[in-house]
This record gives C-alpha cells, structure tokens and sequence, in this order.
C-alpha cells in the first residue's frame, strides 16, 4: 500500500508547482502562464507537472472547495453498521458506489464500538441526511445490522492536505 | 451565516467541484459550457472566494499517494472536562480533523503523520494527558472518497 514518504515522492519542480497550486489557481485569463511566470520556467512545463501528478493520483484533480458550512450544508453524519466481516467487503464496495458517500470505510471494532464500516453523508438538515440513510440501508438491505448514525455537533479542527516546503516539514511541534 | 448563491453560482461551483480544466484558457473553457464570459467566470469566482462561498479553487491532494499513515481516532470526554481534551487533542499537528460527535465516544480525530509509529505516539500522549482511552480505528479498507455535494439548482436537472 505504502508509496513512499512525502520525502521522495515529488520532484523539486512538482513540490514548487503544488505549493502554488495548493494554495489557489490564480484568478486570470491564463492561470498557468502566470505560475510559470513565478517559476521561471514555460506554461507547458507547468501543464505537463501537473498532468503528471494528476496521472500519478499524488493530485486528485485541481477543483473548487466550497465552503459547505457557509453553503448550508451542514449537517454531516457519520453512518456505522456492524456487518458480518465475510460481508463488509462487498456492502463496502456497495455504499461506496453511492453519489450520496462521501467518504467509506471499513475499520476495526473496539471497545464499545461494535460497527466496523462507516459512511459519511451530509446535507442541509439532520432530515435530508438521515432520509439518505435511510434510503441507503433500505436498498442496500441492511436494515437488519446494528446501526447508528453520529452527527457532527461541533468541527473542531479542519486542515486539509499539503504539501510542505522542504525546510519547513521538521518544524517543531507547536508551530504552525 | 448561509450565503446566497444564484444560479449561475450554483452551476459553476457543482461543475469545478468536479474539476478544472488543464489548457491555456481554463476560465473560457469554463464560461462556454455555462454560457457566460471568460471574465465573468473569474469574477464569479473572486467574489465566491471573497465571500468564503468556496474555501479555494486548486489541487486536491491524494493523501496516500503521498505517502504516510492516518487514522480515525476517538475518545469519550466526560462533559465538564470537554474543552479540555479538545484541547489536549487539537494541539497536535498531526491531528488534521477534529469532530464532536453525538454518541459516548464524543470526540472523533483524524491522525496524519509520515510514519505509523508517530501516530501510536501521539495516542498515547493523547492518553497520557488526559487520563482518558483512546481507540484507535485504521483504515482497513478504503471504498470511496470523494466529496461532492450537488447543490441542488431551479430547473437543472441531476448534472453528471
């Protein structure tokens, strides 16, 4: 699984260009040209590194954000189920499949904790996200397994992420 | 406070979640399928970002693929103690996301770092300092993540 650490992974040229475009796609007629402008190198160079690191999934895509808190979107719930493990895999891949999923998993139990695959849903009330469960469970059939839903009450932290600048990425705890 | 979008906003932001394109004049691109301007595209889009309707517009990175290790981690904070742990927890920069959740175990984190044994550490650090369990839920398999949310628009259909 592991592809090797944020140490190898990236060419100088490409960490130069992420660290741009991690940040924000300049708002002008010619985005690229501009950030090649900044690296002193060609618009095609740039266009290239970045089909590279979309080719290579180290970018997922280059996207808008929204802000779903100010969207509305505010609910999230987080859905579990405790299905049999000879099971998980192929209703994994099924809620997967589901536009409504934003993120799925499979995880271990633990203590108190009996489910051991989780799918998160959101929407604009706590009704629009459990319907969406609901109707997930229903035809998926899982009515029958251990369930719960938990809703977010509070986002308490958020980063999402980055890349570093090299000197940077041994910065002492507490920092920044 | 929600922010009001109209439509033209709610077309462009559900179409660049899904992605932006990669040539000379992205923004043109962009304003031919909505029918509008290369200039308004980029306006829209100031003003969207200005508003904080939208976080940014550039690349989403794919975690594993940059290597390291995460976590889902939780713990059960009695009440009275909550900002404490909260805390305790948010502290750490390899937390990346914090959530207070509604079930006995309250407080739900995301643990990032290059290596698995730093994660175990700021467990038990966690642990340590607050007296309280902490369980530790890995990954085991991975079946979709992706996040989209259509807004829902006036008279468009389910766009894919």
């Amino acid at each position: 699984m592991r592809q090797g650490t944020r140490e190898n992974v990236l060419t100088d040229d490409e960490r130069a260009v992420l660290l741009i475009v991690q940040e924000g796609i300049p708002l002008c007629a010619q985005p690229y040209r501009e950030i090649a402008e900044r690296l002193g190198t060609s618009e095609d160079r740039v266009l290239a590194t970045l089909e590279s690191l979309l080719d290579r999934r180290v970018t997922k895509r280059l996207a808008a954000v929204p802000n779903h808190y100010a969207l509305g979107v505010t609910h999230n719930g987080m859905a579990v189920w405790n299905v049999p493990d000879e099971r998980v895999s192929q209703i994994g891949r099924a809620l997967g499949q589901r536009q409504e999923v934003t993120h799925c998993y499979r995880r271990p139990r633990a203590p108190g904790w009996p489910y051991n695959v989780f799918a998160m849903v959101h929407g604009m009330s706590r009704e629009e996200v459990l319907a969406k469960i609901s109707a997930i469970s229903r035809e998926l059939g899982l009515e029958a397994y251990e369930h719960d839903v938990l809703f977010s009450t509070r986002l308490l932290k958020k980063q999402g992420t980055r890349v570093r600048d090299r000197e940077l990425r041994h910065a002492p705890e507490g920092a920044p | 406070m929600t922010i009001t979008l109209d439509r033209t906003d709610k077309l462009l932001i559900n179409r660049l979640q899904k992605g932006f394109p990669l040539s000379s004049r992205p923004y043109r691109e962009v304003g031919r399928a909505l029918e509008i301007e290369e200039r308004e595209v980029i306006e829209r889009l100031q003003r969207l970002l200005d508003e904080g309707a939208l976080t940014r517009l550039g690349a989403i990175l794919n975690a594993p693929q940059l290597g390291g290790e995460r976590t889902l981690a939780a713990t059960s904070a009695p009440p009275d103690r909550l900002e404490e742990v909260i805390q305790a927890i948010n502290r750490h920069p390899q937390v990346s996301h914090n959530y207070e959740r509604t079930h006995e175990y309250n407080l739900w984190f995301v643990i990032s770092s290059e290596d698995e044994a730093d994660i175990a550490r700021v467990i038990r650090e966690i642990e340590d300092e607050t007296g309280l369990p902490v369980i530790n839920l890995p990954t085991l398999e991975e079946y979709r993540v992706e996040f989209y949310y259509e807004l829902p628009v006036d008279g468009a259909g389910q766009e894919t």
